[in-house]
């Protein structure tokens, strides 16, 4: 059995989540990666991996070319794996389309080369599943298997071209819009705090920096505060938004909704801070706070 | 143009569904039932479309049992023209599901395929962009924004890092991610109007697509439950509770 990966470059570097995927993919024997644009040194350096196919010329932005390119190569592979990141999930159902098979998302535990716990009903239920396709299409939840190392590997690199890629009905990239932030990635952070609803609005919503500063945090954020403008849609934590299982994960003035839990509930310690002793966040709280969170936050913040 | 809107119902958002004794599934007996939240948004979409004159005529289709009536009912009552009920009792993948659209799509040439990035209960994300590469079609998934130009719609997507916005020549495949409207409210004048626009049924087996499931679920289970936690009483404690309980920080 072989497995290729699709890798996502960030910075010249892999992205945690394909590191990830390069480690389920272990399970099923020989794996090689797909790197579309920059990046196959990186990629050559990961422990565990045979071959870098690099096709310079796509991009991972595309689903349309980069599902083509997979599809062509796929004869070769049982396991054709990404991470669960909206990248992942952009292409690799695509290219399940193209070998009409049915792609099996968000693996959370792999039984054997066929068989796969996945979460259904915003995890509310783990359904184990089987698949009988022949080539399995796969997305991997990052925060379900450590990742690989960065480096310790030396794999070979070979050039694929795609010389259809003109030729594929596609949508074409105007502009991306990213985020800057020197904070850590949420999916990666060992420390997240998330704020919801409860902070009131955009300028309060700052309040949890100076303490993300301290504890080297990402910030996240419920969908009620994305959707009242206090955060940018990629910190969204949730069934729709990131999922994180971050060693600490503090959720400010946030409900806890099941949608929410859905994206935090596998964090090591959760601390929760909100004035409703009800509030379902406390049900899945190892520490939770009943307070004002204008009052909890300053004083966190010099307590740290 | 016409826009078509492929639909599901299924277990209401606000529901917290039971895994079932046998462990076959979730319990769905008297459980509230509505239309997916994304699909809403893509209806809405939709809707919007043909108000601002990109598009003549708005159609939704479920694939489906009989019960599934209601959801069409309620698209149309927001303002959707016309519905189509794919008739069948069985459970499909969207692999299946994308087969049966494709058939429904070529007979029905819409412009665009508007439709949710994610149905709620199998939590897939896959049934557009499956259908996309079975029809050879660009796909826009997570739509965050969608404009009009012509042949051309400009759509911007949620992507991990931001957004990015992406010309895309029609027909194309849409996905709709939360941000891209607010659901209108069916009023009431409208819901007793809906009940008289055209509701076509047909049987899925008319369609002679394959609809064969490729996964079989062998179990469902419940997700670990947390421990209880403990309720501090300053910041002090939860400092230094963090510190040489938990230790992690
Ligand atoms: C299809 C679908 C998908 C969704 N996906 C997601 C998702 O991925 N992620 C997500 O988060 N949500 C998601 N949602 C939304 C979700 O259902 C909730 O609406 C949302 O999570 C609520 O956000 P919130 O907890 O910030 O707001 P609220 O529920 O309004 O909670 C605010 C909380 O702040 C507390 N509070 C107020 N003032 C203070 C104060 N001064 N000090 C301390 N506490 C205070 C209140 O007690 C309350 O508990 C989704 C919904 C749908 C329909
Ligand atoms: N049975 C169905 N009938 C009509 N549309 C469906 C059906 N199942 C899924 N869809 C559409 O596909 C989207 C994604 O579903 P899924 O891939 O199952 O997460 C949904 O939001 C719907 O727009």
């Amino acid at each position: 059995m072989t497995a290729l990966v699709l890798l996502e470059i960030e910075n010249g570097a892999v992205r945690q989540a394909s590191r990830s995927a390069v480690a389920a993919a272990g399970a099923f024997g020989t794996v090689d990666v797909l790197v579309l644009g920059h990046g196959a040194e990186a990629a050559a350096r990961l422990p565990g991996v045979t071959r870098v196919l690099h096709a310079e010329a796509l991009s991972d932005a595309l689903a349309e070319p980069a599902a083509a390119l997979l599809a062509d190569i796929a004869s070769g592979y049982t396991h054709i794996i990404g991470a669960a990141t909206a990248t992942g999930k952009n292409i690799l159902p695509r290219l399940a389309g193209l070998l009409d098979v049915q792609p099996i998302p968000d693996v959370i535990a792999i039984n054997d080369a066929d068989t796969f716990i996945r979460p259904i009903y915003a995890g509310n239920a783990l359904a184990t599943v089987r698949s009988s396709d022949s080539i399995k299409v796969i997305t991997i939840r990052g925060a379900n298997f450590d990742p690989v190392a960065s480096e310790g590997g030396a794999a070979t690199v070979e050039a694929v071209a795609f010389n259809a890629a003109s030729q594929v009905n596609a949508a074409e990239l105007l502009s991306v819009n990213l985020s800057t932030s020197e904070r850590p990635e949420l999916e990666s952070a060992r420390v997240v705090i998330s704020g919801g609803k409860g902070l009131k609005d955009a300028e309060n919503f700052k309040l949890l920096e100076p303490i993300a500063d301290k504890l080297g945090a990402a910030i996240g954020a419920s969908r009620a505060a994305v959707d009242s403008g206090f955060a940018p849609n990629e910190m969204q934590v949730g069934q729709t938004g990131k999922i994180v299982a971050p060693e600490l994960y503090i959720a400010v003035g946030l409900s806890g909704a099941i949608q929410h839990l859905a994206g935090m509930k596998d964090s090591r310690v959760i601390v929760a801070i909100n004035l409703d002793p009800e509030a379902p966040i406390f049900r899945v709280a190892d520490y939770g706070l009943v307070a004002d969170l204008f009052t909890v936050l300053p004083e966190l913040e010099s307590a740290l | 143009m016409k826009v078509l809107v492929p639909i599901k119902r299924v277990v209401d958002y606000n529901v917290k569904v039971r895994v079932s004794a046998d462990g076959s599934g979730v319990d769905t007996q008297g459980v509230k039932m509505s239309m997916n939240p994304f699909d809403e948004i893509a209806v809405e979409e939709g809707i919007r479309l043909r108000e601002s004159g990109a598009a003549k005529e708005v159609v939704v289709v479920t694939i489906g049992a009989q019960a599934a009536q209601d959801v069409l009912r309620t698209a149309m009552a927001m303002g959707a023209d016309r519905a189509i009920l794919v008739k069948t009792d069985e459970t499909l993948e969207p692999r299946a599901v994308a087969n049966a659209l494709k058939a429904i799509i070529e007979r029905e040439n819409p412009g665009i395929v508007s439709m949710g990035k994610q149905a709620i209960d199998d939590d897939m994300n896959a049934t557009g962009q499956i259908l996309a590469a079975k029809l050879g079609w660009p796909q826009a998934t997570f739509a965050s924004k969608v404009t009009i130009n012509g042949e051309r719609a400009e759509v911007t997507r949620e992507i991990d890092g931001g957004s990015a916005t992406y010309g895309v020549p029609l027909p194309a495949i849409i996905t709709a991610d939360l941000r891209l409207n607010e659901p209108r409210y069916a009023s009431l004048p409208n819901i007793m109007k809906a009940r008289k626009k055209p509701l076509e049924t047909l049987e899925l087996s008319s369609l002679n697509v394959d609809t064969a499931s490729r996964l079989t679920t062998i179990s469902v289970a419940e997700p670990a439950e947390r421990q209880a936690g403990v309720m501090l009483n300053s910041v002090a404690e939860l400092v230094e509770k963090l510190k040489t309980e938990a230790k992690v920080i």
